[in-house]
Order: C-alpha cells, then sequence, then structure tokens
C-alpha cells in the first residue's frame, strides 16, 4: 500500500472512529462509514492539510468513497 | 387560574469539588476549596494562574470520543451532569411523553475555548480560511440543550438562557413557568461553563474581575473577607430534573423539594457594576417572594451570589438587609463560591443544587476562607463562616446577578 493510502486510512480511521479493516477502497464515507454531511467535509479538509492540496469544492463532491480519495490524491499530488 | 406544583426529581453536578452530586455536596459541607494552578493552558504570563477546574473528567466514559470531539466542553459538562440527573430521577424513556419534556439550558458563553482554537489555527495561516464544519456547532451556546435532547429524544421545549451569571437561574425560571401553565410535564434545566481558557482568564482579568492570590489559589475566594480580590473563575455544570408535581407523584418519584418562586429584575445601571445600593438585586428578591406569595421572614437561607469581589458582596447584603430587616440577621447566608469558585453562567445550577441538597440535610454549607473581618459589613449576618451549620431548614433563596445588570433569584421549599 502507498504512503498516500496509508495516511489517508489513518485519517479517517481517527475522524470517523471507524476500525481499520472496515476502511476498505469500496466503503462508502456515508453510506459504509456512518459519516454525515459534515464529517466528509471535515475529511477532505484534513486530505487538504495532509498532503497540502487545495482540493476544488467539485472535485471534492465526487470523492465519496476510501478508494476515490485515494485515487485522487495520487494523481493530484506531486504535480 | 390556578397553578400546577413544581417539584426537583433528579440531580445531577459536575464541579470543581466532586464530579456527582454526592461528592459536590460532601465537599460543600467540609469546606473544601477546588481551586488550584490551571492546568488547562500555560498560564505563566497571565495576571490569575488559578482557577477552579473539574478534575479527573474522562469524558469519553460518558461520550463516544467521536461524538466528543465535535463538542466543546461545555457541552460535556452539560451531557454528564444530564446523565446523572436523569438516572438519578429514574425516568423511564420508553413510558415517559417526550413530547412534554423540555430542555432549558444556561450558558453565559458557551463553546468559548471553541472559537479561540479555530482563530488561532486561523491566525497561524495565511488568511484564507479554513474552518473546521463542526466549529459553529461546538461553539454556540444552544448546542447543550440541543445535545441533550437528542440524546434522550425530549422533544418539548428546547433553547439555551445567555443572561452571563444569572443564566441558569433564568433558565429555572423559566421551565417553572412552563411547568405551571401546563404546557410542559417535565423540564432539564441547569447550566454549563468552561471558560477557564486563554480568552476566559485573560479576559476577565482585564476587567480586574479575578482574584490575583497567586501564592494562594485555596484561599483566594474568600466572600466578606476585607482582604477578597476579585472572583475565582470556576467550570462544571449542574442539572436539575423540575417536574409537575402529580406527574412525579403518579410515577412515584423521589421528590427533594419544590420551587416556589422566582424573581426577576435589571439594573439598568452599568454593564459590569453593581447598583450601589442594590437596588436590582432588591427588586429581583422582593419580586421572588411575592412570585411564591411568601413573607421575607419565611426565608432560612440565602446562597447569595456572593463572588469575592470588594464592590459585589457588601452590595448584595445591603439588598438583603434592606428587604429582610431584622430577619435578615436571624436567617443564615453563605457564599458557596468561596469553595467551588465562580462558574459564571453554571453558577446557578451548582447553588440551585447546593440549595437542594441542603434542605435535603438540614446543613447549610459555609463561606469558607474568612479570615478578617471586614468593617463595612455589618457582623450581625451569620454569614456561616468557614464551617457547616445545622440547623431547621424549610425555605431557601438562591441568588444570581450577570454583567449586564441581570438579577434572577430562586426559591426553593421542603415538600409539605
Amino acid at each position: 500500500m502507498s504512503d498516500i493510502a496509508e495516511k489517508v486510512k489513518k485519517i479517517i480511521v481517527e475522524k470517523l472512529g471507524v476500525e481499520e479493516s472496515e476502511v476498505t477502497p469500496e466503503a462508502s464515507f456515508t453510506n459504509d462509514l456512518g459519516a454525515d454531511s459534515l464529517d466528509t467535509v471535515e475529511l477532505i479538509m484534513e486530505f487538504e492539510k495532509e498532503f497540502n492540496l487545495p482540493i476544488p469544492d467539485d472535485e471534492a463532491e465526487k470523492i465519496s468513497t476510501v478508494g476515490l480519495a485515494i485515487e485522487y490524491l495520487e494523481k493530484h499530488i506531486g504535480k | 387560574m390556578t397553578f400546577k406544583r413544581v417539584v426537583v426529581t433528579g440531580l445531577g453536578a459536575l464541579t470543581p469539588i466532586g464530579n456527582d452530586v454526592a461528592t459536590y455536596w460532601n465537599n460543600l459541607a467540609a469546606g473544601v476549596s477546588g481551586a488550584g494552578p490551571i492546568t488547562k493552558f500555560d498560564a505563566s504570563k497571565f495576571r490569575t494562574q488559578f482557577a477552579c477546574e473539574v478534575k479527573g473528567l474522562d469524558v469519553t466514559q460518558y461520550i463516544p470520543r467521536q461524538e466528543a470531539r465535535k463538542m466543546d466542553a461545555f457541552t460535556h459538562y452539560a451531557l454528564i451532569a444530564t446523565e446523572q440527573a436523569v438516572q438519578d430521577a429514574n425516568l423511564n424513556l420508553e413510558t415517559l411523553d417526550r413530547n412534554k419534556v423540555g430542555v432549558i439550558w444556561g450558558s453565559g458563553i458557551g463553546g468559548l475555548k471553541s472559537f479561540e482554537d479555530e482563530m488561532i489555527e486561523y491566525a497561524k495561516g495565511d488568511g484564507t480560511p479554513r474552518i473546521n464544519p463542526f466549529f459553529i456547532v461546538r461553539m454556540i451556546a444552544d448546542s447543550a440543550s440541543g445535545q441533550i435532547s437528542m440524546k434522550y429524544g425530549f422533544r418539548g421545549t428546547n433553547y439555551v438562557t445567555v443572561s452571563a451569571c444569572a443564566s441558569t437561574n433564568n433558565a429555572i425560571i423559566d421551565a417553572f413557568n412552563y411547568i405551571r401553565l401546563g404546557r410542559l410535564n417535565m423540564c432539564v434545566v441547569g447550566g454549563s461553563e468552561a471558560a477557564v481558557t486563554k480568552a476566559g482568564i485573560g479576559g476577565f482579568n482585564a476587567n480586574r474581575a479575578l482574584s490575583e492570590r497567586n501564592d494562594s489559589p485555596e484561599t483566594a475566594s474568600r466572600p466578606y473577607d476585607k482582604d477578597r480580590d476579585g472572583f475565582v473563575m470556576g467550570e462544571g455544570a449542574g442539572s436539575i430534573i423540575l417536574e409537575e408535581y402529580e406527574h412525579a407523584q403518579a410515577r412515584g418519584a423521589k421528590i427533594y423539594a419544590e420551587l416556589i418562586g422566582g424573581g426577576m429584575s435589571s439594573d439598568a445601571y452599568h454593564i459590569t457594576a453593581p447598583h450601589p445600593e442594590g437596588l436590582g438585586a432588591f427588586l429581583a428578591m422582593q419580586d421572588a417572594l411575592n412570585d411564591a406569595g411568601i413573607a421575607p421572614e419565611s426565608i432560612d437561607y440565602i446562597n447569595t451570589h456572593g463572588t469575592s469581589t470588594p464592590i459585589g458582596d457588601p452590595q448584595e447584603l445591603k439588598a438583603i438587609h434592606q428587604l429582610f430587616g431584622e430577619h435578615s440577621f436571624k436567617m443564615n447566608i453563605s457564599s458557596t463560591k468561596s469553595m467551588t469558585g465562580h462558574l459564571l453562567g453554571a453558577a446557578g445550577a451548582v447553588e440551585a443544587i447546593a440549595c437542594i441538597k441542603a434542605i435535603e440535610h438540614q446543613i447549610v454549607p459555609p463561606t469558607i476562607n474568612h479570615f478578617t473581618e471586614d468593617g463595612e459589613i455589618d457582623s450581625r449576618f451569620n454569614l456561616t463562616f468557614n464551617t457547616a451549620q445545622a440547623r431547621p431548614l424549610t425555605t431557601v433563596m438562591s441568588n444570581a446577578f450577570g454583567f449586564g445588570g441581570h438579577n434572577a433569584i430562586v426559591i426553593f421549599r421542603k415538600l409539605s
């Protein structure tokens, strides 16, 4: 697993209070991990802070699962 | 019209001298101070470096960590004290008509630390706002009553009263009115405050309200002592279940006392200083006696506002003397802030509980830290100095006054 994926998982476990085993790539923040809309906003902000990468709102709206978050971050970091 | 009667059927407390009602009461009766050096932040550059903090609290014992981090400490305190009160009242949430249960909470400030932390973070950046989505809901004062209602499904009237240090007494009086009018069967009332923060201590230092006796925190809160030099900041919460009398009887509830009157007034004088003749305090106490329909001579004990400030303490006594005359020397008077510090918006909550427990145990908790008589204070008052006094207690009054000139008084009576 990449460094980015590790960090993303850690943030999700910390913020949503879920078990690490639940944080699978397919897991949806709202449907599977119990996040509400504010939790999701907070998660995105944490990603932005951790990776020092601003995520535009229209992109953020599409990041609904663990996998999509990792994918987005891997694609945009270091570019 | 005939009003319904309102009684107290549950208590919860989280205070600088005890994290439950039993410990709180035992320490009140024993004259224990809750003051000590500030541990919540580095106060080394502050004029005041001590406070009455809540001690040894593990919030996650009561609130799951994920929920807890979305709330300010003043909401944690509210939920913890209320859980104790709900347990104490032995409520059956399944059979209770929860649409007729309200929550009216008091807080002078709300989530001060949440505001502080967020703005400190913001100031570190380049001006781009990166405000946490939970910031507002952590900070706003009404989140306490909102969280309580969500936890128990209490769907009646719900709001927070803000009148500085009179906040909880205003909450109690509002609930009293709704219940005696038949609008609610029951109401969670109380207050919480968590202002031992940089802004809280620094702000009250700046307006010279706090004691600066850093070499002796435990003796700093000394109401009516000649050398008093300001109040000691306290924090915590008190929660009280108020219930319509027949409703309480029907479910076989334990009844602590009856709430028989509430009085309110405004000084209309100065934003921080009390009226020099204690006019607002006089009017509010008079209003409370009228509301209760009792004579001044009925009052056995007054738990005063008595914050240990040079100006405030004697003015309150002046008002008491003016209203009660000779009887003011026959009743007991004490300021339990000598032990708990001043819990600001929550002061009325923990002091109402002190009054209710005083009636239960027939013991007046003391005003500790009296060392030197103040020539300005009439020595005929029985200010219950230094040790608790046993006496028959039927009717007790609890005073609360707030910056802004708000005065709110409640009267409890042993159930007859």
